[in-house]
Order: structure tokens, then sequence, then C-alpha cells
């Protein structure tokens, strides 16, 4: 980089930006300068103010002082109608597209003038076929794959020729052969000279892709510098103070009963956007970890609500707990067999946000840690039982009588693993584990569900999170358009023959969708 | 036969068309997001007022104006409640519901016992003069007309305009339409305004042209019904007219059976809408999809601006 003798001012200069919420201070005093045609990582954990000044550059949000600077000149960004005729364009983490829309009103939608969709539509494929971004403009928005609608967000960023692009953790969704897909695109944008900042928590895209990088760390800046030069665990240091915590993982003990089996499971999903379960065989034993990888949208949901007991099923046979064909069994019934079940979202389907954390302790574990007798709740043994998952977890909360809703989401999705765990589960199906946790709290999360499987527990992982999969699981499979391929040891697999299961392809998995018509999402 | 068939055409078409007036209002509305069950209190007072303006102006489209701005200004309450406080939608359109009924009958008593001239047909040049469908179709209150060409117009407005793209998008998420930067509330603000005034209106209908007086409480649950057709027509404004029809339909055929001395208690005959509106609503939600394709995605929900 043409870092020191550039004259050409900086597309964007904030200096001290300061946003404080009522609890936290956000962003702290944040400098931040990117270059016309520069690729700048931001680079923090959650919760360490990147979303935040993110929100500010595209005028969600007003930062309570500092100054913005946009090609040198002193500037206020009010709206996102403000940021947009700057030419900021931002594509989202979780989606800001509209599912009961074709993809080409949802363009339509951020553009300002645009009033004729046959036009637009041309528009949408001239540019989507010169930077390798295939789209049918007229489909609806809910029957695209997840990588699709990434497509359609930045397309719609990318038709407004923007001179500064922001990218918010955009590769969460992806199969790794669409991240190198995505890169790809990323550098020709760049290369026109438009800027990106690129937010994310994964060293090595950002090694592999940014030509500079700030490191936050709860809401101030405690690193400039230039990936490429740097280590992941010199990374690693400036966005968490500490040395990567390293998941303690022996080999697994083998010839445990089958404890979960799925034999034949096939299940329509109630939800219209959803996708329905066809055939899935799997059996999961005692003293092992399975992983399910897949990017969601491909049956995740439906599975989790056929294992958990949340969907009963029409026929018991396909999903057997314990040696019980477990299929019409409501969720309680299936807990009291022994199987324990942590969701994906924490609040409102782990925990009830208003609810005490004794409560929410109390929603699952009363049958089996014998908290309720007679129809009354025994307050000791539960204050007991929480109090313990509070500290065997390091929750950091004000104690058993803490609102779920006022933990952060690390803190409470340590409390719900705790809670689950301690129940001794004799089978554990978890979503997403560390889904939005930092790093410390992840890695304690992993360690104790390896644990809980030396201990002799059979243990179902479902995550988007490759890495996580190979660190903790013993066997891993892959969910791809409501099919589960076979499931492998790790050891014998790596990352890009998982990737490439996740786009449906795996050796037997042509029967009903010829092989040519998939394609990588 | 095409004596009797002329007759129970013209009957349906007035009997149907308030309910056309305040489904539509209702499903504009809604499609961005908000839920107003406050439609009978709002034809109610749309009602009144057209009334009272009509009595004292003598001028039916006065009074047809007056029961559009109370309509809208009841809506108002509604919005500066459930959007700018943020209150809970379903108890705020419950509460203008009751609000409505009783401050038209407070409004309405001295003008009780006042009877009105119902205005005169208007009769289309040349098309009225076709043998049976002049009269049964071209031959209506100038309002029925009106309410053909808005339900075109909002049909025209919701799939075709740049503007209702925008409504459709904030009824499905507000979030998203706010985050490219769209003024959410004041999207939903005029839904909701337009809503009212279209209550207001069919109201308005009923007290100086269906039947050309006021009587406490005479919408008699059509503000609900209409609530019923907008589900029933899964939020598209053809089929809003059409199910309105079918329900004034069904409303006439119990005046002509009871003419005709069936020997069913009059009761029962005159609780056949509800009853068909029940039925119609079961049937429907047998198939849940398709009423979760079409509904606004995030209808009755809360939007707060700085979540």
């Amino acid at each position: 980089m043409h870092v020191a003798a550039d004259p050409a001012p900086p597309r964007l200069a904030l200096s001290g930006i300061r946003k404080i919420y009522p609890a936290v201070v956000a962003n702290d005093g944040i400098d931040l300068a990117v270059r016309p045609g520069e690729i700048h990582a931001v680079l923090g954990e959650n919760g360490a103010g990147k979303s935040t000044l993110m929100k500010i550059i595209y005028g969600v949000v007003k930062p309570d002082a500092g100054e913005i600077r946009w090609d040198g000149r002193q500037i206020e960004i009010a709206h996102p109608r403000a940021a947009r005729s700057l030419g900021i364009g931002m594509v989202f983490q979780h989606f800001s597209l509209f599912e009961t829309l074709t993809v080409v009103e949802n363009v339509a939608l951020a553009l300002d003038r645009e009033r004729d969709l046959a036009a637009l539509s041309r528009r949408i494929e001239e540019v989507s076929a010169r930077y390798g971004l295939p789209l049918d403009p007229r489909r609806l928005v809910h029957s695209l794959s997840v990588g699709e609608r990434q497509r359609v967000e930045i397309l719609r960023c990318l038709l407004q020729q923007p001179r500064l692009l922001i990218m918010d953790e955009p590769t969460s969704v992806l199969t790794p052969q669409a991240v190198q897909k995505l890169f790809d695109t990323l550098r020709q944008i760049a290369a026109e000279g438009c800027s990106i900042l690129y937010i994310s928590h994964k060293l090595d895209e950002i090694q592999a892709l940014c030509h500079a990088a700030t490191v936050l760390r709860a809401g101030k800046v405690t690193g400039n510098c230039d990936p490429r030069q740097e280590s992941a665990s010199s990374l690693a240091r400036m966005m968490i103070g500490k040395d990567l915590p390293v998941c303690e993982h022996p080999q697994a003990k083998q010839g445990g009963e089958a404890r979960l089996v799925l034999a034949g499971l096939s299940q329509r999903s109630e939800d219209p956007f959803g996708t329905d379960l066809r055939d899935i065989h799997l059996s999961v034993h005692a003293g092992e970890i399975v992983g399910i990888a897949g990017v969601s949208g491909n049956g995740q949901q439906e599975l989790l609500g056929a294992l958990s007991g949340e969907v009963p099923l029409a026929n018991a046979a396909p999903v057997q707990l314990l040696g019980v064909e477990a299929g019409r069994l409501d969720a309680g019934l299936r807990r009291s067999l022994g199987l324990g079940f942590v969701p994906e979202e924490r609040l409102g389907r782990g925990a009830v946000p208003e609810m005490t954390l004794a409560e929410n302790a109390l929603l699952t574990a009363h049958r089996s840690m014998g908290l309720v007798r007679g129809g009354l709740v025994r307050p000791e043994r539960l204050r007991a039982f929480a109090r313990d998952a509070i500290e065997k977890f390091t929750v950091k909360s004000s104690g058993t009588e803490a609102e779920a809703k006022s933990l952060s989401g690390g803190n409470l999705q340590k409390f719900i693993v705790g809670r689950e765990l301690l129940q001794s589960p004799r089978v554990l199906v978890v979503s997403q584990p560390t889904w939005g946790v930092d790093v410390g709290a992840a890695a304690f999360i992993r360690q104790a569900l390896v644990e809980l499987r030396n201990a002799g527990a059979a243990i179902l992982v479902i995550s988007e999170e490759l890495d996580e999969l190979f660190e903790i699981c013993d066997r891993i499979a892959v969910l791809a358009k409501g099919r589960l391929s076979p499931a492998v040891r790790a050891r014998n697999t790596s990352v890009a023959e998982i990737g490439m299961w996740m786009s449906g392809l795996w050796p037997g998995a042509g029967n009903g969708a010829p092989e040519g018509t998939s394609h990588v999402a | 036969m095409t004596e009797l068939l002329v007759p129970i055409v013209v009957a349906t078409l007035a009997a149907g068309t308030p309910l056309v007036f305040a489904a539509l209002g209702e499903l504009v509305t809604e499609k961005s997001g908000v839920l107003n069950l406050g439609v009978e209190g709002m034809m109610l007072v749309g009602a009144i007022a057209a009334f009272a303006a009509t009595v004292a102006s003598g001028n039916t489209w006065v009074g047809v104006i007056a029961g559009m701005l109370a309509g809208a200004a009841m809506s108002l309450v509604f919005a500066a409640l459930a959007l700018t406080l943020q209150a809970n939608q379903v108890a705020a359109g419950l509460a203008l519901s009751l609000f409505g009924l009783g401050l038209s009958a407070f409004a309405g008593k001295p003008l009780e016992s006042i009877a009105l001239q119902a205005p005169l047909v208007f009769r289309i040049p040349l098309l009225s003069d076709v043998p049976l469908l002049g009269p049964m179709l071209f031959s209506h209150q100038p309002l029925v007309y009106l309410s053909w060409l808005l339900v075109a117009l909002v049909s025209w407005f919701l799939y075709r305009s740049r503007a209702g793209l925008v409504l459709r998008a904030v009824g499905e998420s507000p979030v998203s339409a706010n985050a490219i930067g769209y003024p959410v509330i004041a999207i939903r603000y005029l839904a909701t305004l337009f809503g009212g005034a279209m209550a207001g209106i069919g109201g308005a209908f009923l007290s100086i042209v269906y039947t050309p007086m006021w009587v406490e409480g005479m919408t008699a649950g059509r503000g609900w019904i209409a609530l019923a057709l907008v589900v029933f027509a899964t939020w598209r404004p053809g089929r809003v007219l059409a199910g309105a029809y079918l329900f004034g339909g069904v409303t006439i055929a119990q005046f002509f059976a009871q003419g005709a001395g069936v020997a069913v208690a009059s009761q029962l005959l005159s609780s056949l809408p509800y009853l068909a509106t029940i039925v119609v609503l079961v049937l429907i939600s047998r198939h849940p999809n398709i009423i979760r394709l079409n509904a606004p995605v995030s209808l009755g929900k809360p939007y707060h601006p700085d979540a």
C-alpha cells in the first residue's frame, strides 16, 4: 500500500467518535481512516462496538461526539438516505430484504429514482453478469437461498455506484466455496476504486482479503495494522487482549450404544418459506459428538423442531431416543426420557426474557432435578440449582433473581448450557452453541460440551461454523436442501470437502435432483 | 324472474357498499403493518357526522365529506396511541370501537327523530339503457360507482405504483424499510388515516343513503365484518369487492326469505351474515399458507424507530 505519500485525502475519516447507550459506552473515541480502493477490516468481538460504528457511518445512529470527514470535507450523516447519496452502501449481516417481494422490487426500493421495473431488471442482469453474481430479477426473495439473498444485497449497493461499501459479517452465511467467490467480487469492486469496510471476527478471512485493519475492543481502538504482516495470534491479542483459548479434545471412546437414532425422518415444513426434511438417517452414540454442518435455511429449523418435540411427528418410529420410539412424544416427555436441548435463539426459546434466571431454570429442570413436589415449587432447591449453574458456568449476573434479558448474550448462553448440562442429559441436542458469543465464552461452552461427551453423553451439534464443528466433533454430517449426508469421521475429512457437500453434492446424493442443476449458494 | 333479479342485485350491491369502503380502507392500513380494530367505531362516528352535516347543509356531498373527515379524525386518535405512543394495537383498536359507539350515540341523541330524503340514483347515460345489465349495474347511487373506482385505484396503487411498493415493504419489515431510509411511522400514519377516511365514507353511506336516518349503533357489526373481509380477501382489493357483495347478498337473502314467509325465526335469519362470516373464515383458515403468503408479515407488531 501507498500509505505515507498518498496526496488524496481518505475517502472516509472518523475521529473521536463516541456513542453512549444507557448501560454501555459502545464507541469511545474511535479513529478510523479508509483510502479509496482500500479493503479495510474492522475487527473485534461481539460487543466491541463494530455494529454501532457502522450504523453511525450509515446514518442509522447519531454519534454523541466526534467528527466525520468524507473526501476531506467535514459532514454530518443524518439518515441512511443521506449516506446513500454520498455513495455509501451497506450489506447487512441480517438481511434487510423483503421476503414477499421480488428481487427487482427489492432493488427498486433502495434506489431513489427508479420507476421502470423492466429497465431495472435489465440493469440487474447486466451488473450481475459483470460481477459474477447470477440472479433472476423476477424471483421472489423468499425462494432464494441465503447466498443468493446476499447477492441481492450486494447488487442493490452496486447499482448505486457506491464509493464506500460496508460489509457486515458477510461470510457468516456462506459455504467456503461461496466465500472465495465473494472475495473475488470484492477485489474487483475495490480495484475499480470503491473503498470497502469489511467487518468480521474471522482472522483468516481478514488476512486473506484486507489491506488494512482497525481492531476494536470494548468500544476502543486497540490496534491499527496491515493484517497481511501480522500473525493470527498477534491479531487475536489485539482483539481479545490475550491468546486464543484452545479446546482440549481427547479422542472419543468408540463402541457406545446408539442413543439417538433418526430412521427415515421426513417432515413437511410448517413454514411456507421453510425446507421439508427428506428421509434423514443418523445415529448418535454414547460418548461421541456428532456435528451437522450446513447453511441455515436448509432444514435446520425443521430438524430441531422434530428432535426437540416442539413439532411432534405423525409417526413414532423415525425418532428413537434411548431405544424408545419417540416421534409422537412432546418436548416435556422427551426431556423426561433424558433429552437436553439448547436452541439457537436464546431469548424467547431458550429462555423467557422477562423471567428470572431461577424461573428459567425451573422451566426445563423441574422434573429431572426434583424442583417440584405435590404441584408446588420448592424454592430452596430451585435457587440452589440456579446458583449452581451460575457458579459452575461463571455466568456474570446479579444473581438468581436477575432477569434473563439483563444478561449479555454470552452470559445467558452459558447459563442456558449450564442449566441443561447440570441435569446430566443422556442425549443433548445443541443448535449454534456459540452464535453471537465472545471468544472466551465460546471456548468455555465448547469445553463443557466435550466434557459432557467424555462423561458418556450422546451429543448432536447443529452449527454453521465449520471451525467449531471441526474443533469439537467426532463425526460430521451435512444438511443441505432438507437431506442429510452420511456422517464421516472429522479426522478423515476436510473443510473443503464438507464445504462441497454443503451445496448438496455428496457421493450418492444425486437421486431426485440431478447434480447439474445444483449450484453453490 | 328478471323482475326479481334486478331488485335483488341492486339491493345486494347497496348492502355491500359500506363494507367495500370500510374493508378497502382497512386493507391499506393493514398492508402497512397496522391492525386497526376500530373500524366499527370509525364507521359510526362517520355515520353520525355525515348525517348531522347533511341535515345542516341539505347537501349529501357535504355529508360524505364530513363523514370522511370524522373517520379520519378517529383514526388519527388511534395512530397517535398506537404509532406515536407505541400502545398495543389490539387494545387501542378495541378502545376506539367502544369510544366511537359511545361518542356517536351521544352526538346523535338530538337527531334521532329526523328522516332524510335518500339521494337520487345516477343512471349512467347509454349504459343504463342496456336491457337487464343497465338497471342492474349502471343505475346506482353515485357512491357505489365511487367504491368501484376506489377498488381499481387501490389495486393499481398497491401493485403498480412505487408508493404502493414502499407501503407493502413497510408492512412486511419496518426494520428493513427504515434501514434503507423510509420514514416508517409517517407512512403508517398515512395508511391509517386512509383507513379511517374510508370507514367514515362507509358510515356516511349507511346513514345518508342506505337507511337515510340515524339510529344508535346502526352499523350493527359491519365494521367487524369489514375486518373479517380483509382476511377473507387475503389482502387483495378485487376480492374485497367480491367478498363484500357476497355478504351483502346474504343480508338481502334474509329479507327476501322473510318476505317470502319462510318459516324460520327472523332473528335466526338476521344472524346469517355473521354466521357466513364465521364459516368463511374457518374455511380459508384450513389453508394457512394462503394467508401467510399474502398477509403483511409484521401486521399488528409495534415498531420502535430506535430499536
